[in-house]
């Protein structure tokens, strides 16, 4: 099969066929998952077996049923801190070049202290002040991406405001608002999107560092960097309860690093350039 | 000459050369070429005629993406296609040379030109240093470039473009090739640095001996120095011959409108103005600085209505910087911009719409002046509805108009501007320019990035809409053909400084200046003996009263 004009590698199905299970499993957690996510159905730390196809976790819940569930938060909040990342980042970024020099010089020094600290010891000291939320940690996350979302959307729009087609527009009397949107952003969409995916990948990695430390979702609640936590002394007896969850981390991360590197392809290769290209 | 000897003089011999690009786009196909010892084809055609596919090809290599895939490629009798990348790595440079086109790309910039030249016949084993270096230096001397014992130690961004050029022809030259292929080695050039890089080129090639594939779309050029044409298009052969055949009797329709087009540029004399009427906009001691470098030297002249101005100079001359002044994207350092009374500000920020209206700009590149994601409709209806501010079924009607204008069909509305080839984009460019009913066109080399011909209908459909629309136009070009057809008047420009004004019969026939008569004189003519006159009468003007220029 071929998408824009370039034959679909085998690890792009592959990405896509992960991410696409994933999904189905999360949408339908309740008819898909054998037991609901709090019951308790067995042992401690059960290996798996024909009534527990994952075996079970530190206090006997069914390991399948909680995977599913966790999935859901884990890439629910993944997506819409992403998403609120993109937001932030693309804007900000976009409005230092269609603006003016002083407005992208006060952003972007703010921004470059920003990146000048590590996300997650940040993103520890606002929890120790404000408390663990799930607003709040989304508003914490995304605020700290953006600033990294920021530089690659400031750098490709810089690219594409020299180019005349956007002096044609400015020249005519064009707003900030109609240069971002309609002649910038239409442009710019190729990398943003394929930052998107990447940006998922960090943002699902990170809430599940958060979680492992105890700071992310709060139980009873399920989700796959708690489990990690929750299951962890597991190995200490030889189980392997919490290679579930981290695996399932793991392939969801794959997944759609697979479908990214995919997109990112694409657009590295200009498609239709003329023959003495 | 027996026919043994006459396979001891086959140098590069080429059959049923076929090079592909992906699955379905062929590059090259059919072709078949035979280069004697010694002697210089001339490739020629336009851009994606596959004139370049086939100069690498001799040189057994494709661009990434191609691929060879079927014919015979000879060398010396030998098939050179089946050599493995070894076999090929002991060709390449050793018995077959390349030139590139932008020589400022092609060096390393940080080795000097020294180690550049000789690393060739280092690596290959053919010299030791001491006598690359002496090799180097001869080589130097004769391209006739500046103190060639310590030239060598230049660093590239130390040297100009024109001596870049040379520096890279001693590079090809430097493991005494059989074949040299020239990719367009003097289209980045000034007229006025091409005349050199072409004559010692020339004096090379015959004192060594050197066989050449020279590639290039100007016929012009090609007549100094090519002993038979090959003429390429659409990647099939479409006429070969001696150049003095393809110049004066050429066969094929495409030749014949080629050399055509041509012979019109080089005889025009400017367009006789009529007396001249109210001024549209006026240049007054426009000063343009960045930073410390002073980019335009208080310039000021006159646009009149329905007035074609062409400001003519060389890169860095300052010509384009002006144009962009007059609508406001540079602020001037000093003097200003009158339009007809009204003096306009010098930013376009402060412009009023009305003013911005006015005045438009075409630019050089259609394909970075279009937005790529918007289709023809939008970028066309934009400018209507912006200025105008009329109903949609008005824009649409109006956008159709301005389609009919420049001659393109009306279901272009739907189309990007991807799907269009390089002289319908120039076209919908001149479009949305006359979308805003401007006063004053301004043209920042809208011709040079087209093929001649192409770019020969854009210059007709300008003209044309000047006598129905009664615009001006000011004309920023490096090119005087284009000059001679379309422009009333001249500006000339040196280094910021202009150095001439007037009609342009009258700067044509009578020079004002030294420098405007070394441009014209530097323009290549269509006829084999051009280059050898132009040297004598430049020998001649330098033996003359000294000059201030430099």
């Amino acid at each position: 099969m071929k998408i824009g004009g370039h034959k679909v590698p085998v690890t792009a199905y592959i990405g896509a066929l992960i991410v696409l299970l994933a999904l189905i499993a999360i949408l339908f957690a309740p008819w898909v998952a054998p037991y609901p996510q709090t019951k308790i159905v067995g042992g401690v730390w059960d290996p798996p077996n024909a009534h527990d196809l994952l075996g079970t976790d530190s206090i006997g819940r069914d390991m399948l049923s909680r995977l599913i569930f966790g999935g859901r938060t884990s890439v629910t909040i993944a997506l819409v801190a992403t998403t609120l990342t993109m937001i932030i980042g693309i804007g900000l970024g976009f409005l230092a070049v269609a603006t003016n020099k002083i407005v992208d010089n006060i952003l972007s020094r703010i921004i470059d202290v920003m990146l000048a600290m590590p996300i997650l010891i940040f993103a520890l000291m606002v929890f120790a002040v404000l408390g663990t939320s799930i607003p709040i940690m989304i508003i914490t996350i995304s605020t700290l991406e953006s600033t990294r979302v920021f530089r690659l959307a400031r750098a490709v729009a810089m690219n594409i405001t020299v180019l005349d087609y956007v002096q044609v527009a400015r020249l005519r009397g064009e707003g900030v608002g109609w240069v971002i949107f309609r002649e910038i952003l239409p442009n710019a969409l190729p990398p943003l999107i394929a930052e998107f995916g990447l940006r998922f990948c960090f943002t699902f990695l990170f809430i599940a560092s958060l979680s492992f430390l105890g700071l992310g979702i709060q139980p009873p609640a399920a989700d796959w960097g708690s489990m990690v936590h929750d299951n962890a002394q597991a190995i200490s007896f030889g189980g392997y309860a919490p290679l579930f969850p981290a695996g399932a981390i793991a392939l969801v991360t794959i997944g759609v690093n697979l479908i990214v590197d995919w997109l990112l392809s694409i657009h590295a290769l200009p498609s239709g350039t003329g023959a003495e290209v | 000459m027996t026919s043994t000897e006459a396979k001891m003089d086959l140098l590069l011999d080429i059959k049923g050369l076929r090079i592909e690009a992906g699955a379905s786009a062929v590059l090259a196909d059919g072709i078949d070429l035979v280069l004697r010892r010694g002697e210089v084809l001339g490739l020629i055609g336009e851009s994606g005629a596959g004139k370049s596919t086939l100069g690498l090809a001799a040189l057994v290599y494709a661009r990434p993406g191609c691929r060879i895939t079927a014919g015979q490629i000879l060398l010396s009798g030998k098939d050179i296609r089946g050599l493995n990348a070894k076999g090929r790595r002991a060709l390449r440079g050793v018995r077959v040379a390349y030139v590139a086109q932008s020589a400022a790309s092609a060096f390393n910039p940080a080795m000097t030109l020294m180690q550049q030249v000789c690393e060739g016949p280092l690596r290959h084993g053919i010299m030791n240093r001491k006598d690359a270096e002496a090799n180097a230096v001869a080589l130097f001397k004769a391209l006739d470039l500046p103190d060639p014992a310590n030239f060598g130690s230049r660093y590239p961004h130390e040297a100009s473009g024109g001596q870049l050029q040379r520096a890279m022809v001693a590079m090809a030259m430097s493991c005494r090739p059989d074949l040299l292929v020239l990719d367009e080695p003097t289209t980045a050039l000034d007229v006025t640095t091409q005349i050199e890089v072409l004559a010692k080129l020339r004096e090379l090639i015959r004192d060594y001996g050197t066989a050449a594939l020279y590639v290039t779309h100007d016929l012009s050029v090609v007549a100094q120095i090519a002993d038979r044409i090959l003429v390429l298009r659409y990647g099939k052969m479409v006429e070969t011959g001696t150049t003095t055949e393809i110049l004066t009797t050429p066969t094929s329709s495409y030749t014949r409108a080629l050399v055509a087009e041509r012979q019109a540029a080089m005889s025009g004399q400017g367009v006789a103005g009529a007396p001249r009427a109210a001024t549209v906009l006026a240049v007054e001691d426009v000063t343009i600085k960045y930073g410390t470098l002073t980019a335009v030297d208080r310039v000021g002249f006159k646009v009149g209505r329905a007035e074609t101005v062409a400001v003519v100079g060389e890169s860095g001359s300052g010509k384009s910087t002006l144009a962009y002044a007059a609508v406001g994207q540079i602020v001037p350092a000093g003097g200003g911009f009158l339009f007809g009374e009204t003096p306009l500000p010098p930013s376009y920020k402060a412009r009023t719409a009305d003013q911005r209206r006015r005045i438009q700009l075409i630019y050089q590149l259609p394909d970075i002046a279009l937005n790529p994601r918007q289709t023809i409709g939008d970028i066309l209806g934009r400018p209507v509805a912006f200025f105008e501010k009329l109903p949609r079924a008005a824009v649409r009607a109006r956008v159709a108009e301005l389609l009919r204008l420049v001659g393109l069909p009306e279901d272009f509305v739907t189309r990007l501007p991807g799907q269009l080839s390089g002289g319908q984009k120039q076209r919908v460019c001149i479009a949305r320019a006359l979308a805003a009913r401007p006063d004053l066109v301004i043209c920042d080399e809208v011709t040079s990035a087209l093929d001649p011909l192409v770019a020969e209908d854009i210059l007709k459909l300008l003209k044309q809409l000047q006598d129905e629309l009664g615009v001006s136009y000011l004309f920023i070009t490096h090119d005087l053909g284009t000059v001679k057809r379309i422009a009333h008047r001249v500006v000339v420009m040196l280094k910021g400084r202009m150095v001439a004004e007037g009609a342009t019969a009258a700067i044509f026939d009578t020079p004002p200046d030294d420098y405007t008569r070394r441009l014209l004189l530097s323009v290549p003519e269509m006829r084999t003996d051009w280059l050898d006159e132009a040297l004598k009468r430049r020998d001649i003007w330098r033996a003359g009263p000294a000059t201030a220029l430099a």
